[in-house]
């Protein structure tokens, strides 16, 4: 048991440090060095002696200097012996051996005695993988974005693989990208648009869907329980099957092409989803309040405008976030309405640019990143509305 | 008293909700009649432009005479297809001016001219040409002319209004075009792209929901391919895989993993034999369905972590007495408390995935056997330009959703019954 034990733990571990340490050596390989090879084979080797020296030593001396002898170890034959890296490298080594040593460190001999102890030991590290698994793979095409807006035409078909930057050059140089998409490509208008069209959609939905969703949560009237089911099933409904009618009636009304048509599509898109998130909101709400305010002889514009949106300001800010951040994506009705590109959206005029073939992928990717960036930073700075809105209402996407 | 309070109640409901009601049933439920209209009728892209009578106003000076111009309008039936009846043209000038040669079809009054030219057949073309003088002999303003822009009218048949109706579109929806191919890789995408999502959902979820250090960071970040615009990271992803000089088939082909670039995007078939068995994997569609997990697991992700953040904990402290391993922990306790989650998330996502366009459109654009029916109801309308067409395929597209939202809605009903 205590055997069989002892080599699942190393090997668990091993496939844990080989896994850092291929992560690591990818990310060197993408600032220029040339790593041909994992060298799993070795990496197996030493992971497997390290953990079991771990084990054999317990804590006979210290963990600190465990380590320094572990990763002097590693970095002579990883770094040096097999192939000369330079410092930086070794260095980034030093700290992955670091932490998994910390991360080891908990192990021992005894502990490996107890019950479950190859369960836990295997969530214990799933977990770990899992994290930087998934940090490496949802982030890595976002840097790939930013870096390829940094590079040139050039640099990037001599060496697909070099993505380091070099800092030491002009700033205009360095930012060119963003220069010629907003010179020559217009994208500052486009910025405007998208922010004309999405800041329209908030306010209008927020003025058509507080009401609403004001009286769906406390009104008693005819066809109200139809008139929440549908909210619901209207939202299931997809674009797509609209998409055909409303080219043929906006071509017909002269409505294409126009920010006053997008306002009204997207506003009429993103109704049943704020009406739905809000009227949740609205029924957490005291009911006393509002019988107090009757009494006080308030009409309904009152109610809700002193009392109602006082309240709920958290619910409704992160409608208004939500909504934004719909209208800002939103590429589908953007594609079919507009084809002058007088009138484009971000998303429209990023895809027009992809349309041409001899266009530069640095540009195209300087533009993915003004597209990215502002939804990126609402949603990290907002995150707290924004997490407890998605889970209130689950956005369509 | 209770009654017209009452009746005072109903009548704010109905101002509160009206101009929502208002506003979703014209740009939703309406469009959706109206795709039922379109679906069977033939309809082609350029039909649906409403013929207008057309004039442009060309000023030209008489040499010698500056008391005198001469007016030419280009006149023309914008339609190619269709006539405009009873057009009628109007046009306004300044006080000093007099007619020298009036058309018989037209009458000039009040320094207004009027003109009836009667029915224009489709491609109709004509020069309509005016010469004025002043009265006084002064110098003629053109700027003044061209500003004032002349008016047209006419009456022409709206394809869409007329009663002719065939079923041509769904016949050949349905017998033609590889509908079953179509149904069936839209299938394949839907649900593998929901299994997949849900699957990583869960393993992240179950993640996330121990305790790390910057694990709010690492919440943030899981949830950044589901809130960042479509478009920026379809053309990125489209970097990554580019099999001449993307980072992913250089990687591997420098790490000697593979010997020549895949074009993962752009490659119907790939072949892979295991264990001896070929198999044949449709590569694009499996590369646009990773896409698909990678962008909508987070939304998994995050309705899972609420449920298991409210599994009590005293459940998991009374297996721990009772010593329960980790794995009999997941199945026995988790597992059973996330499953009403988990079959929710499976229909919302197998229904939007269903009507996913965005991203295979961005991605592959259809090609390399990733037509699926969103992408059918675009290729239709929009590349064929036969909108009858498109409104049929979309109308199939309604009616597999109203079966999938039937059974959804038996689902929640029973839950809400549970509960």
């Amino acid at each position: 048991m205590k055997i069989k034990n002892t080599i699942f733990f190393s090997l668990i571990s091993t496939f844990f440090l080989i896994f850092l340490i291929s992560i690591w050596k990818i990310l060197a390989t993408l600032q220029g060095l040339s790593i041909n090879s994992f060298n799993i084979e070795i990496l197996f080797v030493f992971g497997f002696l390290i953990s079991i020296a771990h084990l054999g030593i317990g804590n006979r001396i210290k963990s600190f200097y465990k380590l320094i002898i572990f990763s002097s170890l590693f970095i002579f034959c990883d770094g040096y012996l097999i192939q000369k890296l330079p410092i930086w490298y070794n260095i980034g080594v030093f700290f992955i051996l670091y932490f998994f040593t910390n991360k080891i460190s908990k192990y021992s001999f005894s502990g490996l005695k107890e019950e479950h102890s190859t369960q836990v030991i295997l969530f214990d590290f799933l977990t770990l993988f899992g994290i930087l698994f998934f940090s490496f793979v949802i982030l890595f095409p976002f840097y790939m974005m930013l870096i390829t807006s940094f590079k040139t035409q050039i640099a990037l078909l001599v060496n697909p693989l070099d993505f380091s930057i070099n800092f030491g050059q002009d700033i205009k140089d360095l930012f060119k990208s963003y220069f010629v998409i907003f010179k020559s490509y217009k994208f500052g208008k486009y910025i405007l648009t998208s922010t004309v069209v999405s800041v329209g959609t908030v306010i209008i939905t927020l003025l058509f869907a507080i009401p609403a969703a004001y009286a769906v949560a406390r009104l008693n009237f005819f066809g109200k329980t139809f008139l929440s089911t549908s909210i619901l099933i209207i939202y299931m409904f997809p674009a797509i099957v609209l998409v055909i009618p409303l080219y043929t009636i906006f071509s017909q009304l002269g409505l294409r092409n126009s920010i006053e048509g997008l306002l009204i599509v997207y506003t009429a898109t993103t109704l049943p989803v704020a009406i739905y998130m809000l009227q949740g909101y609205f029924k957490s709400i005291p009911k006393e309040l509002e019988e107090a305010a009757i009494l006080d002889k308030l009409s309904w514009f009152g109610i809700i405008t002193k009392i109602i949106i006082p309240l709920s300001i958290p619910a409704i800010s992160s409608v208004a976030l939500y909504v934004f951040m719909i209208a800002w994506n939103e590429f589908l009705f953007s594609l079919m309405f507009l084809d002058n590109p007088n009138s484009f959206t971000l998303s429209r005029a990023i895809q027009y640019l992809s349309g041409d073939a001899e266009t530069p992928r640095q540009y195209l990717m300087a533009g993915s990143v003004v597209v990215t960036l502002p939804v990126l930073f609402i949603f990290v700075y907002f995150e707290k509305y924004l997490v407890s809105g998605l889970t209130a209402g689950s956005v369509k996407g | 008293m209770n009654d017209t309070l009452a009746n005072i109640e109903k009548k704010t409901a109905y101002v509160l909700t009206l101009p929502a009601v208002l506003l979703v049933f014209a740009i939703i439920l309406f469009p959706i009649f109206a795709n039922v209209w379109i679906s069977f009728k033939e309809v082609q892209l350029k039909d649906i432009r409403i013929p207008e009578p057309r004039a442009k106003k060309i000023i030209k000076s008489i040499s010698d005479e500056t008391s005198k111009i001469k007016i030419l309008y280009k006149l023309r039936n914008s339609s190619l297809l269709q006539e405009i009846r009873d057009v009628t043209f109007q046009d306004k000038y300044p006080k000093n001016l007099k007619i020298e040669n009036l058309d018989p079809r037209c009458d000039f009054k009040q320094f207004i001219l009027k003109c009836d030219f009667g029915n224009w057949p489709a491609k109709y073309k004509e020069n309509f040409q005016v010469i004025f003088e002043t009265n006084d002999g002064s110098i003629i303003d053109k700027k003044e002319l061209k500003s004032i822009k002349p008016k047209l009218y006419g009456k022409s048949d709206n394809i869409l209004l007329n009663t002719k109706f065939t079923l041509k579109n769904f016949k050949k929806v349905l017998f033609e075009n590889e509908f079953l191919d179509l149904l069936l890789t839209t299938f394949y995408y839907t649900f593998f792209g929901t299994v997949g999502s849900i699957v990583f959902g869960i393993l992240t979820a179950q993640m996330v929901n121990q305790k790390f250090y910057g694990r709010t960071f690492m919440r943030s970040v899981l949830l950044f391919p589901y809130v960042a615009p479509v478009v920026a990271l379809a053309y990125t992803w489209e970097l990554l895989l580019d099999p001449n000089s993307g980072t992913l088939n250089s990687l591997l082909i420098n790490y000697r993993i593979i010997e020549t670039p895949i074009n993962l995007l752009g490659q119907k078939y790939i072949e892979i034999s295991i264990l001896g068995f070929d198999f044949k994997l449709r590569l694009a569609l499996t590369t646009v369905i990773m896409f698909e997990i990678w962008r909508y697991f987070p939304l998994a992700f995050l309705f899972i972590l609420a449920r298991l953040q409210a599994i009590p904990k005293e459940l998991y402290e009374a297996a721990d007495v009772d010593g329960a391993s980790p794995f009999q922990k997941f199945f026995k306790i988790t597992l059973p408390q996330i499953t009403a989650v988990i079959s929710i998330l499976f229909m919302i996502r197998f229904i939007w995935n269903f009507n996913k366009f965005e991203d295979v459109f961005l991605l592959t654009g259809g090609a390399s056997g990733t037509r699926t029916l969103p992408i059918n109801v675009y290729q239709q309308g929009f590349a064929i330009s036969d909108i009858g067409m498109g409104s049929a395929v979309s109308m199939v597209i309604v009616v597999l959703l109203l079966i999938f939202m039937f059974f959804y809605f038996r689902l929640l009903g029973k839950r809400v019954d549970e509960n």
